[in-house]
């Protein structure tokens, strides 16, 4: 048994302890010194010490003990501990891309007006993404549940923080409530993997599980835990909480949920599924259907993306409309899951950053709209490619990379998931997800260009409201935008380390 | 290897016209047009040059630019050209400055609608250079973005309508294709185009597939079927794009609402597209399977090309009219393609009639290429004297007010129909000449084709040009020296083609002969 001392479990979590420290200060120096300060000046100081904060946990994690590609550096001494904190080459790029996320989000929190509590809005942001750290590391069930619940609990009070909108209370409320079942569920079939594995550890429960018959208790623990991760990455048929909450939420909460907790909570529901049920895939090719979790999350990728895309041409309103296409995207990443190959997983990491970045682009300037005019329908848009021809191009290469059209990030994010599913199952018996996910996005085209038509095509109304577009919001979209039109022309700057990371 | 990289030069020219016409400071009008006019004929020289350097004799691909691009998936950025290439090229290059040119009453947003027209470009110039089928997509889909966008902000009254089924349609074909070379890239373990050709020349690709595919698997495909859906994938998204009947649909609506200089593009340009995709992949890699489906795949060209010149008669709207007459001349590039398919053997005289056919094929892309946007720019002159009519009875006796204009068109039309000493003539010739003794049935039944054009095209003239001067038109103005600029160098090309067709059939000759070679074994 090797010895095991706190300072170097503290060396391992260095970028954790920084956050935290960061929050707190945060906390406290909002609290102390800038109580009398103006609301700007405080978001500012604040957003400035969580910036530095951000940026040296993400320095911290791009350069000091970097593990070798492949290797997994796993914290032991205690068994019990074993698997708990996993720090590896991909996970610490995946966490560097939370970081961004997370610091896309306070750039874009930093003219809000829809609270005074500065600090707390600020330090719940920086605690969440806490939890998404520990949640990309986590290899072990109980580890995993804590870190999500450490996530959750910060998004709930982060979507009730306007506390002037009744909407945000009611978002916050179903949130939560959803929010609370799905923890049930999950923990419901955890507990049925521990007490037929009898160990937390990912590794150890795919090796006791192993059979070439699927227990039928291990096909209901699949089955919970499907559901509750269902819930929290919001693919139908789990996906009620989503729209209101989009909607309700201050924009950058909304923003924040489909980012930064959809990167790791994709990437630690792979981990569950690619790790600890190695051995009970099952098969959802066609015509070779045999049970395990491959098939029912086949059956998730089917509805959400369904689903997504036909209720969101319905919508009226812009938010709502993201939301439902979150629903949809949400099933295009579940394909790399179902590819079950590290070519999968590559994509996926790839596909939910890009969509990250994006829709948290699209987010900031549908906030905009909606501060200006108090709501985001889509007829808020009209003409706003000739008030606001920045932002209009912004929106539209958002947009359009949603689509996955080229030569934009989203194309290549999604051909490479299609390209990864196709490969994955056995004779391209995968390829009927394929034929469907891609059929499903020519819908999503749609709606997409409904938005766009509004921006570029209707008149603007006869009075116009000027939008107030902060300078740090605006150097932030144009920034997003070149990424994405960046990424989308030379992939392999994003993809290239993804690939040696593994 | 080439030293300087004269094809992404060409290709990135019309981009960044296209980024900077997108600055603030560009906004007036006049100089908007002036940049894009200024890129466009800056892309026309470096095109010139392309042609110039390009040696007619090389069996090889020229210009050639290979770099690694998402290593991960095989995928290179690889451009070069050869004949057929460099004469899409060239072609893209001329007619984008016309359209430009074409466009000068565009009033609204100025500086977009150039901005676009040059993005268009870009997309096309990259179509026709790409050799590696992911960054070929790049700018096949590049170019179906700003046509999108031209037709709905600019369009005609029912432009709305037109811009959806256009991109609806041409939105399938593309999926379709990504999914037909998704699973080659799968099985093959390649993007790239020559590669590709290769291995289904010798037979390999087919192999390959069969092999991914045990039986049982897939329970409704035989063995032997999976490469022919993938065929029918990749088919479908080059015959949306030409059209060939039945997948013609959204052409004529779409032709006939969008803007003058877009029709012009999308006619001239757009629709070379779908035949060079034909040449360029389906005939390459997919021999065999184009083969096994040789007869359904000709009656379907004779149909685009009858059928579509009884269109043409029935039409009443003289943009119609030459929407129809479109499809029907590309017809006669789809005849060629599969009418050389045939399998022959390798005897010397096919040969020399395949050859024959194929240099009639590219000649005449080329020819439609010159010819139909020109008519279009005809009409479009029309439109705007009329006030927006351009009704085949509209008018009447032009001939008396406006001689030059309908000398010009005249001469326009007459190419189009085939007249000897005009372009139109010498491609259709060698077409026919090569597919007569292939597919005699196919070839003696399009004959009636070529009557039923001569018959719409010189009712046109009747009805537009001669008879009684229509008492509203006295005071039709005729051509100005702006729009004498655009079709006079136009029709000197069209009459030097006519008279010395070797100018172009020189550059592609050898090309042409190396994919005969190809196909026969």
């Amino acid at each position: 048994m090797i010895t095991f001392s706190y300072s170097q479990l503290l060396g391992l979590v260095a970028p954790e302890t920084i956050l935290v420290l960061t929050a707190l200060v945060v906390l406290a120096v909002d609290l102390l010194v800038m109580r009398e300060s103006s609301l700007r000046d405080r978001f500012l100081v604040s957003g400035l010490f969580a910036t530095v904060g951000l940026i040296i946990a993400g320095a911290w994690l791009l350069a000091i003990n970097v593990p070798a590609p492949g290797a997994h550096e796993v914290v032991v001494g205690l068994p019990m501990l074993t698997g708990m904190y996993v720090d590896s080459a991909l996970g610490r790029l995946v966490k560097v891309a939370v970081l961004v996320l997370t610091l896309c989000t306070i750039v874009m929190s930093l003219a809000a007006t829809f609270t005074k509590h500065v600090g707390e809005y600020l330090a719940l942001i920086l605690l969440a993404t806490v939890g998404m750290l520990f949640l990309i590391s986590a290899e072990d069930v109980l580890m995993i549940f804590i870190a999500l619940e450490l996530t959750s609990l910060s998004l709930y009070i982060l979507t009730a923080f306007n506390k002037r909108s009744l909407r945000s209370a009611e978002a916050a409320l179903k949130y939560f409530l959803f929010g609370g079942m799905s923890a049930a569920f999950m923990l419901f079939g955890l507990s049925y993997l521990y007490g037929l594995s009898g160990s937390t550890g990912l590794h150890e429960i795919a090796a006791r599980l192993g059979g070439p018959i699927l227990d039928p208790l291990v096909a209901a623990a699949i089955v919970m835990v499907a559901i509750g991760f269902g819930f929290k990455i919001a693919v139908a048929p789990f996906h009620l909480w989503a729209p209101d909450t989009y909607q309700g939420a201050p924009t950058p909460s909304a923003a924040f949920i489909a980012s930064g907790s959809k990167v790791a909570s994709f990437f630690v529901l792979a981990k569950v599924m690619t790790l600890g049920l190695a051995h009970s895939g099952g098969s959802a090719g066609w015509g070779g259907y045999a049970p395990g979790w491959l098939p029912v999350l086949a059956v998730l990728v089917v509805l959400s993306t369904f689903l997504g895309n036909l209720a969101a041409i319905a919508q009226t309103n812009v938010k709502r409309l993201l939301a439902y296409s979150a629903i949809a995207h949400a099933g295009y990443a579940l394909l790399g899951i179902l590819a079950n190959s590290p070519a999968g997983l590559t994509a996926l990491v790839f596909y939910v950053i890009t969509y990250g970045l994006t829709v948290l682009g699209a987010f900031a300037i549908v906030g905009l709209v909606e501060e200006a005019t108090g709501e985001a329908r889509l007829v808020d848009f009209a003409g706003l490619g000739r008030r606001e021809p920045m932002l209009a191009f912004c929106m539209l290469i958002f947009l359009l990379s949603l689509a996955g059209i080229p030569p934009l990030a989203g194309f290549f994010g999604k051909f490479y998931l299609f390209a990864a599913v196709a490969a994955g199952g056995a004779n391209l018996s995968l390829l009927w997800l394929v034929v469907f996910a891609i059929a499903m996005s020519a819908v999503s085209l749609y709606y997409y260009l409904q938005v766009l038509k509004q921006i570029y095509v209707a008149p603007s109304p006869a009075e116009p409201i000027a939008l107030r577009v902060p300078a740090a919001t605006r150097v932030l979209l144009a920034l997003i935008t070149l990424v994405i039109l960046v990424l989308g022309c030379a992939p392999n700057l994003l993809l290239g380390y993804l690939l040696a990371a593994q | 290897m080439n030293e300087f990289p004269l094809i992404s030069v060409l290709t990135f020219t019309p981009l960044l016209g296209a980024a900077l016409l997108l600055l603030p400071g560009v906004g007036d009008k006049g100089r908007a047009r002036g940049t894009a006019l200024a890129f466009s004929l800056l892309t026309l020289v470096l095109a010139g040059g392309l042609w110039w350097h390009f040696d007619p004799a090389a069996r090889d691909l020229q210009f050639v630019e290979k770099h690694d691009w998402i290593p991960s998936l095989h995928a290179q950025y690889f451009v070069g050209v050869d004949g057929l290439g460099i004469l899409m090229v060239l072609l893209t290059a001329m007619v984008t400055p016309l359209a430009l040119l074409a466009s000068y009453r565009i009033a609204d947003k100025g500086p977009a609608y150039y901005s676009l027209l040059l993005f268009l470009q870009a997309g096309l110039l990259g179509t026709f250079t790409a050799l590696s089928f992911l960054h070929w997509f790049l700018f096949w889909e590049l170019s179906l973005i700003p046509a999108f966008f031209l037709i709905k902000l600019w369009g005609g009254p029912r432009r709305s309508e037109a811009a959806t089924q256009f991109f609806i349609y041409t939105m399938v074909g593309s999926i379709s294709l990504l999914l037909a070379f998704l699973a080659l890239y799968l099985t093959a373990g390649t993007f790239d185009f020559i590669e590709l050709a290769a291995k289904g020349r010798s037979g390999e690709l087919a192999r390959l597939l069969s092999s991914k595919l045990p039986a049982g698997s897939w329970p409704a495909l035989a063995r032997e079927q999976l490469p022919l859906v993938i065929f029918a994938g990749a088919l479908l998204g080059f015959a949306v794009k030409v059209p060939l009947i039945p997948f013609h649909t959204w052409l004529p609506a779409t032709y006939a609402e969008a803007p003058t200089g877009v029709t012009m593009m999308l006619t001239g340009l757009m629709s070379k597209m779908g035949v060079y995709g034909f040449l360029r992949l389906l005939l390459p890699i997919f021999p065999d399977q184009m083969r096994l489906v040789l007869t359904p795949l000709l009656w379907l060209a004779v149909a685009t090309i009858v059928l579509s010149a009884f269109a043409a008669f029935a039409q009443k709207d003289l943009k119609k009219v030459l929407a129809y007459s479109s499809i029907n001349h590309l017809g006669y590039c789809l005849l060629g393609i599969f009418a050389v398919a045939k399998a022959t053997g390798s005897d010397a005289q096919w040969t020399t009639e395949k050859t024959a056919a194929l240099n009639g094929v590219l000649l005449q892309m080329f020819n439609h290429g010159l010819t139909a946007p020109i008519l279009f720019c005809f009409v479009g002159f029309l439109e705007a004297r009329s006030g927006g009519l351009r009704g085949l009875a509209s008018f009447g006796g032009l001939r008396k007010v406006a001689p030059v204009f309908c000398g010009l068109m005249g001469i326009a039309m007459f190419a189009s129909l085939g007249l000897p000493g005009l372009n139109g003539f010498v491609g259709e010739f060698l077409i026919f000449k090569g597919v007569f003794p292939l597919v005699t049935w196919a070839a003696a039944l399009s004959v009636l084709g070529l009557l039923i054009t001569a018959v719409f095209l010189l009712t046109v003239i009747q009805r537009v040009f001669n008879g009684p001067l229509n008492p509203q038109w006295t005071g039709l103005a005729d051509l100005s020296r702006r729009e004498l600029w655009l079709v006079v160098p136009a029709t000197v090309l069209m009459l030097a083609i006519g008279l010395c067709p070797q100018l172009l059939i020189g550059h592609f000759n050898t090309t042409v002969m190396v994919m005969v070679e190809h196909l026969k074994f």
